[in-house]
């Protein structure tokens, strides 16, 4: 059985800077909870003896060092929601002090 | 410093491979791009879009460890390490953390320093963030600009371990470094665009107490001054604050380099939990024992290595070997002169001298350099052999540069060669003395120190070629001293 707290919530919250209302904790708190005690049955496995596997392939896929077309800056940035379109430069909300 | 307390330092080198394009997509790592001219859905994140690793990232960052002896990893594991800040577009960066490429090595300090053997932690491979713009724009109180040409550049992160005790030495180490990756050709040394950055890590404990003390880290100081310079504060401070009662707060600082002080970085932004997974996007690195050989084998002669040798097989002193060996260009060019001229300290004193004030002068490279090894040992040799004087070999050199003629020609064309036949110096010699009654009666009277001005005279006529040999037993000759 999981064992998330509202403490927990608000701390992947605060990393991911998000700001949650009451409501929204309390709403996720019990949906994040729900989802690991469903991954939670994987424990129920035993896996002595089994290699840890970090990915599915195990062999090396590598590309050679040769450059390729980058995007034009107009299809770049078409999609961001605010952009300095005639310098090329994404625009965000200010981030330091 | 007090000698109350001992300093424990060890640094974090980030240093940009010199690949043409970047870690995990196509786009160009040229600097000084329009900004955003080098992204593509890769390197900004876009959903969807999937990283593949640059071979030659990998044989560069391979060539690092085994130079520096690491113990190259056959089996590494990229993986996520998580945080939010835009220049960051997929909200992780993708590095190594459990599993990296290199592990150990060092590299051995002169005994000026202190003489230790500094080693190293790890190397690991990563990506770059892109560059974020604060200032400069109407609205930059309310926006910050991103440009991304950096985001996805190849780096490889050198870790040391804490084994450095003073400022000085923590600084030479970084140039040791320096020099080794330029050497390389890993990396091209350009701490101003940012290619070479250095982080360090600070604390301060009682001589012979095992426990580290809390440490602070300085963030990327760009010279090998300012390194030595921040280190030398951040030591001081801390010791000031211990002296004080006061407690050390394990944080991040920067340092200004106008005020030659450190100070604060962040305070609420330090929420930070990287959450590092392995990347599921990329499969482990694998380099085999043959892929290492390879790598090995091709390794250069290090420049430690190679001043021993110029030592060793020239003859030339230290001071030289030490000069010639800044860049493997120029000890190659150094070479190259000496062997075809056959008088190594004649190529070192032309190379130490006039090549290397014309290179920082004209602000160029060795390989820039428009007269080759066997052209300034063609003027070495005629300088050797009399046809000219070494004043006027410097007046050859210049000419040389700027035509890229070779010197006998030059001095053919222009008339430069020395005259050292009696029959053209001997009437100027009269003339000179003729011209000079009063100081020939002083040289007649014993003042012999004058006998110099009048040498001088004939030189000058001569605009520097008569032979300054033939022209002093000419002059003494018609003197009678």
């Amino acid at each position: 059985m999981s064992t998330l707290t509202q403490q927990d919530v608000k701390r992947i919250a605060e990393l991911a800077r998000l700001e949650l209302t009451t409501d929204e904790l309390d709403l996720f708190t019990r949906q994040l909870g729900g989802i690991l005690t469903y991954v939670e049955q994987i424990n129920a496995l035993d896996t002595t003896g089994v290699v840890p596997t970090s990915h599915v392939l195990n062999r090396p896929v590598d590309r050679p060092d040769v450059p390729e077309p980058s995007l034009s800056r107009e299809d770049l940035l078409a999609n961001a929601p605010d952009a300095a379109r005639e310098a090329g430069l994404f625009k965000v909300p200010r981030v330091i002090g | 410093m007090s000698d109350t307390f001992e300093a424990v330092i060890g640094l974090e080198i980030h240093a940009q491979l010199l690949t043409a394009t970047k870690i995990f997509c196509g786009c160009s790592t040229a600097f000084g791009a329009p900004p955003n001219a080098h992204a593509c859905p890769v390197c900004v994140g876009l959903p969807g879009a999937l990283p593949v690793l640059n071979r030659r990232a990998v044989d560069l960052a391979v060539t690092a460890a085994l130079a520096l002896g690491c113990e190259v990893q056959e089996r590494s594991v990229f993986a996520r390490k998580n945080y939010f800040y835009p220049d960051l577009p997929k909200g992780y960066q993708i590095s190594q953390f459990e599993l990296p490429l290199a592990l150990g090595g060092g590299l051995q300090m002169p005994a000026s320093v202190g003489g230790r053997f500094v080693k190293l932690t790890r190397i690991h491979m990563e990506e770059d963030a892109g560059k974020s713009l604060h200032e400069g724009f109407a609205d930059s109180d309310r926006k910050t600009y991103l440009d991304y040409n950096r985001s996805g550049v190849p780096l490889v992160e050198i870790v040391s371990e804490p084994d450095m005790r003073s400022a000085e030495e923590a600084a030479l180490f970084f140039e040791t470094l320096r020099q080794i990756l330029v050497w390389l050709g890993v990396n091209d040394g350009n701490m101003d665009e940012g290619s070479l950055r250095c982080d360090a890590n600070v604390s301060v404990r009682r001589p012979g107490d095992p426990k580290l003390g809390t440490k602070t880290e300085v963030k990327n100081v760009n010279s090998f001054r300012y390194l030595e310079k921040a280190i030398e504060f951040e030591i001081g401070r801390h010791i000031d604050v211990l002296d004080h009662g006061g407690r050390i707060v394990q944080e991040t600082r920067l340092f200004d380099a106008a005020q030659g002080k450190t100070y604060s970085m962040r305070s609420k932004e330090e929420a930070h939990d990287y959450r590092y997974f392995p990347e599921p996007d990329l499969p482990p690195l694998m380099v085999d024992a043959a892929r290492r050989d390879r790598i090995k084998a091709a390794l250069p002669e290090l420049p430690e290595a190679r001043r021993r040798r110029l030592i060793a097989e020239y003859g030339i002193p230290e001071y030289d070997a030490a000069l010639l060996t800044q860049t493997r260009g120029v000890a190659d060019y150094f070479e190259q002169t000496a062997r075809s001229c056959g008088n190594a300290k004649a190529a070192s004193n032309w190379v130490m001298g006039e090549v290397l004030r014309n290179m920082k002068e004209r602000a160029v490279a060795i390989e820039a350099v428009p007269i080759t090894p066997a052209a300034l040992a063609g003027l070495i040799t005629i300088v050797e052999q009399g046809t000219i004087s070494s004043t006027v070999a410097k007046d050859v050199f210049a000419r040389m540069y700027d035509t890229g003629r070779a010197a006998a020609e030059i001095v053919a064309a222009d008339g430069l060669a020395q005259i050292s036949d009696t029959s053209s110096l001997e009437p100027i010699v009269q003339r000179v003395l003729a011209a000079h009654p009063d100081v020939v009666a002083e040289i007649k009277a014993g003042k012999d120190r004058k006998f110099q001005f009048l040498v001088g005279q004939v030189m000058k006529e001569t605009r520097g070629k008569g032979d300054p040999k033939l022209v002093t037993d000419l002059m003494r000759a018609a003197l009678g001293t």
